[in-house]
């Protein structure tokens, strides 16, 4: 079982014919994705290993009845193409491109209330359900399948964490990079509630980082409505006051708010242990299975 | 990216908002040149991007040409909080009977952008926030159609500003948020927003923080920002090899790909009894020269005495790590100080083929890396 893709998926990629659409396009279809398509303005008529591309997203969902979307389009259309998305009423849309302006996300947030598709990231290596499918970027051959519901702030911290569980034997349902900047489309929250309904997923791992307060109000929501034992890690504990760490969303503010301590402290208090290291939050998870 | 409030000062008159007249210079004549053209009284401000200028002795007033060459003499070149002062602004001393804030920025919890006023102006406002927020009106404004007019006045009436003000003040609130849209602001604030003795406001300081992911929209902000870059000398550096970087106070150098990654290896150098003396996230995808220059960076900061290097690959290739690894060690007849790597992921067995075990050393997992790391910093230090 999965939340949010399988091997039913019918993935169009934004951007499909650039460098790195193209790299990872190939390394999806070669985990098992089902690619059925590309858009790329201006470059319909074309194909990429013998997978169609299209000008318009529009086109994709029309010919081949693509429902999500994984967007690797460069920062400046980066806004466009998620807008794209949304108006062709996609189940699930997954924007990996880094560096997207704030204030396009703002307006991206906007719509994205307005219409029923799922936005996920910007910023993020994607998501994947080990043995069926994955979006984005993500190393798959560290993935296995198993019970553990995984969601993360950072890509790599994500790879950090999988690896610390699939080395002793706990594989994983699906694993979601949200994303670290300020404004994402799928936050902690609705990842939770994803994984709470899924019957197969037996644990969650939850990682998080300094700056905003988005794994506070997930600790509240943990305590109202998640009955699933969750784990917890928190980055940046020793990041200064006022300094961005890489992520656009992760710097503590002046005012001592998104600190690593009132995180974790949220977390403990709604029952979450929270690891000092990524090895002790497998540990915690091992205990719930 | 953070403009001097000389930059912010232009681009806010620019938009219509009224400034005092000011000019800026960097030496004793220019001052004092400046300050004959503007009239005494004058105010001296020293242009770096530190808060608390005024009580770190960065500000000062002069009534006459003495005290002007006195100011100048005392800010131009001093030292605050670790930046050289290179530039004063000269600026018209306004005479003001009340002050006030007014500010612009994203609340990235509801993900729109927020305007804010308070009659509470001239303080650290971080501080009001969160002493007495009631005395901070604010109105959330909807990014895809921009602040109304009446959400301007709504929140300076809410604020309990003077009924004589409230028009003038609801003007620089929306002439300032079309300004924040227009370039892409993260923030932008006046504090404080002066009242004069004849009832005219006028912006006495400007706050504007851009979004560096927009510079590419924003040219002429893009250039400002050579100026504004910081004045730590590894960091500008840092910029210039265009890496996500930051210096800390303690000795354990750390490199690695992804920030949350790089933040976690940070975390455990505390945790298992170092100090981390930077954060480096070479970012994704890097190849062999980003790797050799990554190291060049943390080489180059006295304060390191050992470096870890722990890449997860996902993007990045553990192959190409290897190689620009080797290239920047090989050129050493002895490396400067200990380097430990641990490489997982993408191509990480390849990587491991490649990797000059005779330079490096070796560990398999992040924890064993960082405490080796941490051991040998240690050593240095006995």
């Amino acid at each position: 079982m999965s939340v949010l893709v399988d091997e039913d998926t019918r993935v169009v990629v934004q951007g499909i014919t650039g460098g790195e659409g193209k790299f990872h396009a190939r390394q999806m279809m070669k985990y098992g994705t089902n690619v059925v398509a590309g858009a790329v303005p201006g470059k319909g008529g074309q194909d990429v290993d013998g997978i169609p591309v299209y000008d318009t997203v529009a086109q994709a969902v029309e010919e081949e009845n693509a429902d999500t979307s994984v967007i690797f389009v460069p920062p400046a259309f980066a806004g466009d193409a998620i807008f794209e998305a949304l108006d062709t009423d996609l189940d699930l849309a997954v924007a990996i491109t880094e560096g997207v302006p704030t204030q396009d996300m703002s307006r991206v947030k906007k719509r994205l209330s307005e219409t029923d598709t799922r936005l996920i990231g910007p910023n993020c290596p994607g998501l994947i359900t080990p043995g069926e499918a994955k979006l984005g970027i993500l190393p798959g051959n560290i993935f296995s399948e198993g019970d553990v519901g995984l969601v993360s702030r950072s890509g790599t911290l994500t790879y950090q964490v999988v690896d610390n569980l699939t080395n002793r034997g706990i594989g994983q349902t699906t694993a979601i990079g949200i994303g670290g900047d300020p404004i994402i489309g799928t936050s902690f929250i609705d990842a939770l509630e994803l994984f709470e309904n899924d019957p197969d997923t037996k644990a969650i791992a939850m990682c998080g980082e300094i700056g905003g307060e988005d794994e506070e109000e997930a600790a509240a929501y943990i305590d109202e409505h998640v009955d699933t034992p969750v784990a917890g890690f928190i980055a940046g504990r020793t990041a200064p006051p006022g300094k961005r760490m890489g992520h656009a969303g992760a710097i503590v503010s002046g005012s001592g708010t998104g600190t690593a301590e009132s995180k974790i402290n949220a977390l403990n208090d709604a029952g979450v242990p929270v690891g000092d290291t990524p090895e002790e939050v497998a540990d915690h998870i091992e205990s719930f299975l | 990216m953070k403009l001097h409030e000389y930059q912010a000062k232009g681009v806010f008159a620019d938009a219509g908002i009224p400034t005092p007249e000011s000019t800026l210079a960097s030496d004793v004549d220019g001052v004092l040149e400046a300050a004959e053209e503007i009239g005494y009284p004058v105010a001296i401000k020293a242009q770096v991007q530190v808060g608390g200028r005024g009580k770190a002795g960065g500000i000062k007033l002069a009534d006459d040409e003495e005290e002007a060459r006195e100011a100048a003499d005392a800010i131009l070149g001093m030292d605050l909080k670790g930046y050289h002062v290179e530039q004063v602004l000269v600026e018209q001393a306004v005479d003001f009977t009340d002050e006030l804030y007014v500010g612009v920025t994203m609340d990235r919890g509801e993900g729109k952008p927020v305007a804010m006023v308070s009659t509470k102006g001239g303080v650290d406002i971080e501080a009001v926030a969160e002493e007495t927020p009631e005395a901070i009106a604010s109105e959330h404004v909807d990014p895809a159609f921009g602040m109304h007019p009446y959400q301007a006045r709504k929140a300076v009436y809410d604020a309990g500003v003077d009924p004589e003000l409230a028009r003038d003040v609801a003007s620089v609130l929306t002439t300032l948020y079309q300004l924040w849209d227009d370039k892409d602001g993260a923030d932008a604030e006046i504090n404080p927003l002066m009242v004069t003795a004849d009832d005219e406001i006028i912006a006495a300081d400007a706050v504007m923080n851009v979004d560096e992911d927009a510079l590419f929209r924003q040219p002429e902000l893009a250039e400002m920002e050579a100026e504004a870059a910081s004045g730590d000398e590894l960091e500008r550096k840092a910029d210039e090899y265009d890496f996500d970087y930051v210096r800390l106070e303690g000795n354990t150098g750390i490199i690695g790909n992804g920030a949350g990654l790089v933040m976690t290896t940070l975390d455990l150098v505390d945790y298992y009894g170092g100090e981390p003396a930077n954060f480096l996230d070479v970012g994704g995808g890097a190849k062999a020269s980003r790797i050799a220059n990554a190291l060049d960076m943390v080489f180059s900061d006295d304060n390191v005495d050992s470096v870890v290097f722990n890449i997860f690959g996902g993007i990045t290739r553990g192959d190409e790590v290897a190689k620009g690894i080797n290239e920047a060690l090989e050129q050493f007849d002895e490396i400067p100080k200990p380097v430990v790597v641990r490489l997982a992921g993408t191509n990480w067995e390849e990587g491991m083929e490649i990797l000059n075990e005779e330079l490096v050393t070796v560990e398999e997992t992040l924890e064993e890396a960082v405490q080796r790391a941490v051991a040998y910093a240690e050593e240095v230090n006995q």
